[in-house]
């Protein structure tokens, strides 16, 4: 009766794990969905253990594309939502899915691209003529194409530079459908130009030839927002915890919090917020 | 110095230093893959050992069916089980979606083709040669499994092993159902794909290398388990 006994000590164990604590639920947490750039980048790291520390709530970042972070919301698995593509934002609002809307904090998109900048863009200011010569160079260009915030504004600077990317098909655009962080990885192999947030950018760490070419844009600008889950349509949500993690982000005290993350010295976010 | 090398590194002193994020990833790891595999377990042994020896109607299409799903693409039944599980969908109330039990169900369900399927091959040569002897002894069919899984031991313990395999080595489920929500559902393949997300390569090669050691350590061990079975 070896296969038996062997197959109790199996499920022995098993039960034991099943009970362990790690199965069980906390006290009390909320679900936050958000993006790629807020947890690569290392600020929710950086964040939540001092939220958590002065409220005992435990927050649960689901770290997605911002497109990707709305249809979590749509669908109730998610209390509150930090992200940032600010037209969409408001149209979720608008919507009736999301209610108590708030900026956070911003940062800036930059242009990456190889040292030997094939283009000709690096040193330039403005992000749509770096796009059209991109273009006109025909170099080599990885796009998220995952419909998050980045994405989005990358699609706006291809629209306002008279490019239509729909109808390319010399091969040198190239939609990878990821992350930043695996699009970065993508563009440093491929010796191409990319579009990221300048959090996620410095906290990269396989930038091989990849250099920062265009930045100080207005149009580079990245807004960050904060809103909680319309509990009217998904009575789940949390809304008192929910709530106390969007005033503790838009507090003196969470603002200087955000201030405080940096990485070699530099900001990665900048606290905005107007209580 | 090579990525290799550096990885080797980083992998060593991540377990000598018992690194406390990293028990508690391949603690969620184990437990979330045991507990599918033991799941998957509890059906398939049985619907196993039922295709072996039973004859019903619908028999070989089901062994068909079961064959294909060996192939389940694990990101289908990621997207599956979460919208199951989402609070728009059927089983929202559970409130299951991005907690370790969202990732044990879509584990499971990868899990059991394979244990069903390896199970009845396994039991399926036995009850060929010694199917009339279980049953002249006077056992009904469903008696003889105990027997039949005794002889068979090797290979329902392969079955096993493979399911494991499939359920600790995936992740486009996981990071679907659980979120790869960093302390609470994030196991070693969703940290590996996020470290290999942030452009860390030597580490997230380095937790690839501490997965197949463990890997590695729990087939060791359930063969040596099984070696000394025979013998008491």
């Amino acid at each position: 009766m070896t296969t038996r006994r062997l197959l109790l000590a199996v499920f022995a164990l098993l039960l034991a794990l099943a009970t362990a604590p790690s199965m069980g639920a906390a006290q009390s947490f909320i679900t936050v969905a958000s993006t790629t750039s807020t947890e690569q980048s290392g600020l929710f790291a950086h964040l939540l253990p001092a939220f958590t520390a002065k409220t005992g709530i435990e927050v649960r970042v689901v770290a997605v594309g911002t497109g990707q972070a709305l249809k979590i919301g749509e669908r109730g698995d998610a209390d509150v939502l930090l992200v940032h593509d600010k037209p969409s934002e408001l149209k979720f609002v608008a919507d009736g899915w999301g209610v108590d809307r708030h900026d956070v904090m911003y940062n800036d998109f930059v242009i990456i691209g190889p040292t030997r900048d094939p283009g000709q863009i690096g040193g330039g200011k403005d992000a749509v003529a770096a796009f059209r010569k991109i273009a006109q160079a025909k170099a080599p260009f990885v796009s998220r194409g995952d419909d998050s915030g980045t994405d989005k504004e990358e699609k706006r600077l291809w629209q306002d530079a008279g490019i239509d990317i729909k109808k390319l098909g010399d091969g040198w655009y190239r939609e990878v459908g990821s992350g930043m962080g695996p699009t970065l990885n993508t563009a440093a192999g491929l010796d191409a130009y990319t579009l990221s947030d300048r959090g996620t950018w410095l906290s990269f760490n396989n930038r091989r030839d990849l250099t920062l070419l265009v930045a100080g844009d207005p149009r580079l600008f990245n807004q960050y927002g904060v809103m909680l889950v319309n509990p009217a349509r998904h009575p789940t949500v949390k809304v008192e915890l929910g709530k106390t993690f969007i005033r503790w982000l838009v507090s003196p005290e969470g603002q200087q919090t955000i201030a405080a993350y940096k990485i070699g010295g530099e900001q990665l976010f900048f606290p905005n917020a107007r209580e | 110095m090579s990525d290799f090398g550096e990885a080797f590194l980083l992998a060593l002193r991540l377990i000598l230093g018992l690194d406390h994020e990293l028990l508690r990833i391949v603690g969620l790891s184990f437990s979330v893959s045991l507990s599918a595999v033991a799941i998957a377990g509890a059906i398939g042994v049985p619907l196993g050992a039922a295709l072996a020896i039973l004859r019903f109607p619908g028999r070989r299409p089901l062994i068909v069916v079961l064959n294909a799903l060996l192939g389940l693409p694990p990101v289908v039944v990621g997207l599956f089980v979460y919208l199951m599980l989402s609070r728009a969908g059927p089983l929202g109330v559970l409130g299951l979606l991005f907690t370790p039990g969202a990732m044990v169900a879509a584990q499971a369900i990868l899990v059991l083709p394979i244990i069903t399927v390896l199970v009845e091959r396994a039991l399926a040569v036995p009850w060929a040669s010694h199917g009339d002897a279980l049953r002249v002894d006077g056992a009904s069919r469903l008696r003889a499994v105990p027997e039949l899984l005794r002889m068979a031991e090797a290979g329902v313990l392969t079955a096993f092993l493979a399911g494991f395999g499939r359920a600790i080595a995936e992740v486009g489920a996981i990071i679907i159902v659980g979120g790869n929500i960093a302390g609470f559902t994030r196991t070693m393949t969703t940290a590996i794909a996020l470290e290999t997300s942030k452009g860390n390569l030597p580490l997230a090669l380095g937790l690839g290398i501490i997965l197949i050691g463990i890997t590695i350590a729990v087939a060791a061990f359930a063969f040596v388990m099984a070696q000394r079975g025979p013998r008491e």
